[in-house]
């Protein structure tokens, strides 16, 4: 029933297992035969761990759920890269047809201490929503609004916002970087909201807190690799950091005021 | 079961008004003693937990992803609607009524409709106030386009990814309210069970999924807004982890269950590729806006799409609906795919699937023009298809979208059960037998900002229910019960997985209760479901123990519940003996193949009531009235 090719692959996988987040964990390799180049990677993981149920063996733990690029869930290495080797892709929109026939790939789950695996390439990361619970919104009540088209927001501005706005929490850019920086994430939701008028009346407040929780959350300090930036699967600029940076001395020199 | 729906008297346009002046509010000193559970984090579920603690309510608020911003709405493409009338092309509130109860073939309830329209514009205002990044003109107003089933362009939209921002602007609300304290959130938890006592919703019982720990919560009331049950059908446009069990475990405690046969076939989806295939993706129909759908004249015609004719293509929509052209409604445009497929017109290596073709826009417009509209769906096509929409026209078929069946409400979104109250995609809700595109997040937006946060108040206090904690007998009982289900899928250790029962099901499913519906196949469905169930509970295999972070009992648990569900769809399917909407009875047709409805014996929601394990569930009718819109054959062309 394939559409496009009918040739399969053999690959050979090494898999992170880890049982829980206090066991030591160790990579594992299986082999598969018989991937379709017209699979996603996460469902070629599907036939694996089909496969492991009928043998009697656990299956293997990845966070997944959309599949279409868009909820952030699915997150794991392939071969050393964040989501793997294509540009601007998340995992469940990878395909196979990025592999060839004899490949060795190897699966680990974010490496980062505010990233917890909680088993095999399952992570927490509701540090994420620590940052944003502490400033990443506009303070607006249901119902005290005014009507949309009341305040003008030029067409540049709306484009940038929403380019920013299109992070997806997933983590990459934690997981890429060398020091384990949340700061194009954090820069991202900062970047969104300072290009709207809607975000300028808690601007300083915004981003200081922002800040102090992700210090809190144990990631660390950018040093401009720019590894996040290349490894987000939504494109986001690093700009966004370059941004956090000047808000964040702006609403330090304010915030002393 | 009673099923009094609490219309308000009145003109139309006065209800919601009137109603609003006649609840009973909840004194903001007070609103501190009620907790209220919500389960859920789409756009009902995270707008609604927002504005309820904005209002001075205690909310636990629960999602099994591992974080609320990402629910299944998160996906939502195409754009959100709202009765704006920015574009001054004549659109109104009652416009938007009159379209919404005409494109859901008239099974929905006018008077919830009514106000549906009236509060979308608070919406965009609302979200407008957030920072949601709507697309906008060089002017700086709000951009629109045009949806499928409406002749005005009421349509707002940030990109290919509307409901992501909408999302992120409820999640913000949200965490907000979980930074200050208001708002309790437990993410990766998974409701098993309603907890009713004295008639009333009290809690729920919800599996930890990082320890397995099944545990109760007690509140006053319960706020389900758990989305739909696509994935019954195992391949659906939904998030794989999107289920039916908490709100079939709420109709196993009592809550009538309402037209679970209305489910949506998307028209643009890009076609099945193998048997490994574990999802289906939507590509947004405004892709219809700009996008020429057509299969070659003659069946078997294997050239290139570009090396076939103009003359030797069909451009079967716009042939046969001329002033809707490429924009009908979605059933619509699913079974025209459909048809021409079946009668072995269909392209591709599978011949399910048709041409969506985009070189005349390209010609009209340029490609940068049509890349800044739909570049994201172009390279998401690209990733998955592996085949460029700018050079070779993208192939669709439709797959299985949105359920518009669900618990029944009343004019409050309360279900059968006091203290139940059910928002967005998990209610039946608003788009009778078939929904509009960009009215989703429209309804499930309502429903959470403007509607449930001042009905709720009106159950809260009136409902004066002795305080109860987790200590009440029903609660240990439903605790146990859970952990019993638990023990026993765990215990079978056959020899097939649980994706083996749910592919096979969803195959039952598509083939006799999708696009095309007999009275033969849904009667054969009903004969094979049982049978399939019957062999799950003897041959499923669950790795792992209850007592730890395990995938797959939390799939096993929600395919339990398909393995019922699915026979009450077919059910229902059965005994509703006409076509509407997107259920499609074969027997019951036009002479051009349109929906066939019978309003004198259908005109009514079905409400199904369990009545036990194992026995057959009773039926019981909403009738609908029809004062404003009037009964009409849909007429498209």
């Amino acid at each position: 029933m394939s559409t496009h090719s009918a040739s399969t692959m053999k690959l050979t996988l090494r898999i992170w297992r880890q049982k829980d987040r206090k066991s030591p964990g160790a990579l594992q390799t299986y082999k598969l035969d018989a991937v379709s180049p017209d699979m996603s990677f996460l469902e070629m993981l599907d036939v694996l761990n089909d496969q492991l149920t009928r043998a009697g063996d656990d299956p293997i733990s990845f966070d997944h759920d959309c599949r279409e690029g868009i909820c952030g869930s699915c997150a794991m290495m392939i071969n050393g890269r964040a989501h793997g080797p294509r540009k601007a892709t998340t995992v469940c929109q990878l395909h196979m047809r990025s592999f060839k026939d004899g490949d060795e790939v190897t699966i680990e789950p974010w490496r980062a201490e505010p990233f917890p695996v909680i088993k095999d390439l399952s992570v927490s990361r509701s540090s994420f929503d620590r940052i944003i619970a502490a400033g990443g919104f506009v303070s607006i009540n249901t119902g005290s609004t005014v009507d949309a088209n009341a305040t003008l927001i030029g067409k540049r501005d709306a484009d940038e916002a929403m380019d920013y706005a299109s992070c997806i929490g997933c983590g990459a850019c934690v997981a890429a970087c060398p020091n384990a920086a949340a700061m194009l994430f954090t820069g991202a939701k900062v970047a969104h909201l300072v290009k709207l008028p809607q975000g300028e009346v808690e601007r300083t407040g915004r981003v200081l807190n922002m800040v102090a929780q992700m210090d809190k959350e144990g990631f660390g300090s950018c040093t401009n690799h720019g590894e996040c930036s290349e490894a987000c699967p939504k494109e986001i600029p690093f700009d966004a950091i370059v941004l956090l940076n000047r808000e964040y001395m702006r609403a330090s020199v304010l915030g002393k005021q | 079961m009673e099923l009094n729906a609490r219309i308000p008297d009145g003109p139309i346009a006065e209800k919601w008004d009137r109603h609003r002046f006649e609840m009973k509010l909840v004194n903001p000193a007070n609103k501190r003693k009620f907790k209220v559970i919500v389960v859920g984090t789409g756009l009902a579920g995270g707008s609604a937990a927002a504005t309820l603690a904005e209002l001075g309510y205690q909310v636990d608020c629960f999602c099994f992803q591992d974080s609320p911003r990402r629910a299944h709405s998160i996906a939502a493409q195409g754009g959100i609607n709202a009765a704006k009338n920015y574009q001054n092309d004549g659109d109104s509130i009652y416009r938007l009524f009159y379209d919404t109860v005409k494109g859901g073939d008239f099974r929905a309830r006018e008077a919830n409709v009514y106000r549906l329209a009236q509060v979308s514009v608070n919406i965009i205002d609302q979200c407008v106030a957030q920072g949601v990044p709507f697309a906008r003109e060089y002017g700086g107003t709000l951009s629109n386009r045009s949806f499928g089933g409406a002749q005005v362009s009421r349509t707002f939209y940030a990109r290919g990814q509307t409901g992501q921002q909408l999302l992120l602007g409820a999640y913000q609300a949200l965490e907000r309210q979980i930074g200050l304290g208001a708002v309790k959130m437990f993410p990766r938890t998974e409701m098993l069970d309603l907890v009713v006592i004295n008639g009333h919703a009290r809690g729920i019982v919800i599996r930890d999924l990082l320890t397995g720990e099944v545990r109760a919560h007690a509140a006053d009331a319960v706020v389900l807004a758990t989305g739909g049950y696509g994935n019954v059908f195992y391949l659906s446009t939904n998030a794989k982890g999107s289920n039916v069990t908490a709100t079939y475990r709420a109709y196993k405690k009592g809550a009538g269950f309402a037209n679970p046969c209305f489910t949506q076939i998307h028209p643009t989806c890009i076609p099945v590729s193998g048997s490994y295939q574990s999802k289906l993706t939507l590509m947004s129909e405004s892709l219809r806006n700009d996008g020429r759908v057509w299969v070659p004249v003659t069946a078997g015609d294997a050239r290139r799409p570009q090396d076939i004719p103009e003359a030797e293509r069909d451009y079967y929509l716009e042939r046969r609906y001329p002033s809707f052209g490429n924009l009908v409604p979605r059933d619509v445009a699913s079974r025209a795919a459909k048809q021409v497929c079946d009668a072995g017109r269909g392209v591709g290596p599978s011949k399910m699937s048709v041409f969506l073709d985009f070189a005349d826009a390209i010609k009209r417009l340029g490609q940068k023009v049509v890349a800044d509209r739909y570049g994201n769906l172009f390279d998401m096509y690209e990733r998955i298809a592996g085949e460029n929409p700018y050079e070779t026209p993208m192939r669709i078929y439709p797959a299985v979208h949105y359920t518009m069946g669900g618990l029944w409400v009343d004019y409050n979104l309360m279900s059968t059960i006091p203290g139940l109250h059910v928002i967005g995609e998990a209610n039946f809700s608003d788009h009778g037998a078939n929904r509009l595109g960009a009215s989703a997040l429209m309804q499930g937006l309502a429903d959470g900002y403007f509607i449930l946060p001042y009905t709720i108040g009106d159950y809260l206090a009136t409902a004066k229910q002795p305080a109860v904690t987790t200590d009440h007998p029903e609660f240990k009982k439903s605790i146990a019960d859970v952990e019993a289900q638990t023990r026993r899928l765990l215990g079978i250790n056959g020899k097939h997985t649980v994706d083996d029962f749910h592919r096979e099901l969803g195959l039952v499913l598509w083939d006799h209760c999708g696009m095309g519906r007999t009275e033969a196949g849904l009667k054969k469905a009903l004969g094979i479901i049982p049978e399939i169930r019957e062999r799950f509970w003897r041959e499923v295999r669950v790795p792992g123990t209850g007592a730890e972070f395990n995938q797959n009992i939390e799939k096993a648990c929600r395919v339990a519940d398909y393995l019922e569900f699915g026979e009450l769809m077919c059910l229902d399917a059965l005994t509703r003996d006409e076509s509407c909407g997107g259920h499609f009875r074969e027997e019951h047709q036009q002479p051009d193949g349109e929906a066939k409805r019978d309003d004198e014996h259908y005109a009514h929601s079905a409400v199904w009531e369990y009545t036990g394990q194992g026995q057959a569930p009773k039926l019981n009718k909403e009738p609908l009235a029809f004062e404003h819109v009037h009964l009409a054959t849909r007429v498209y062309t």
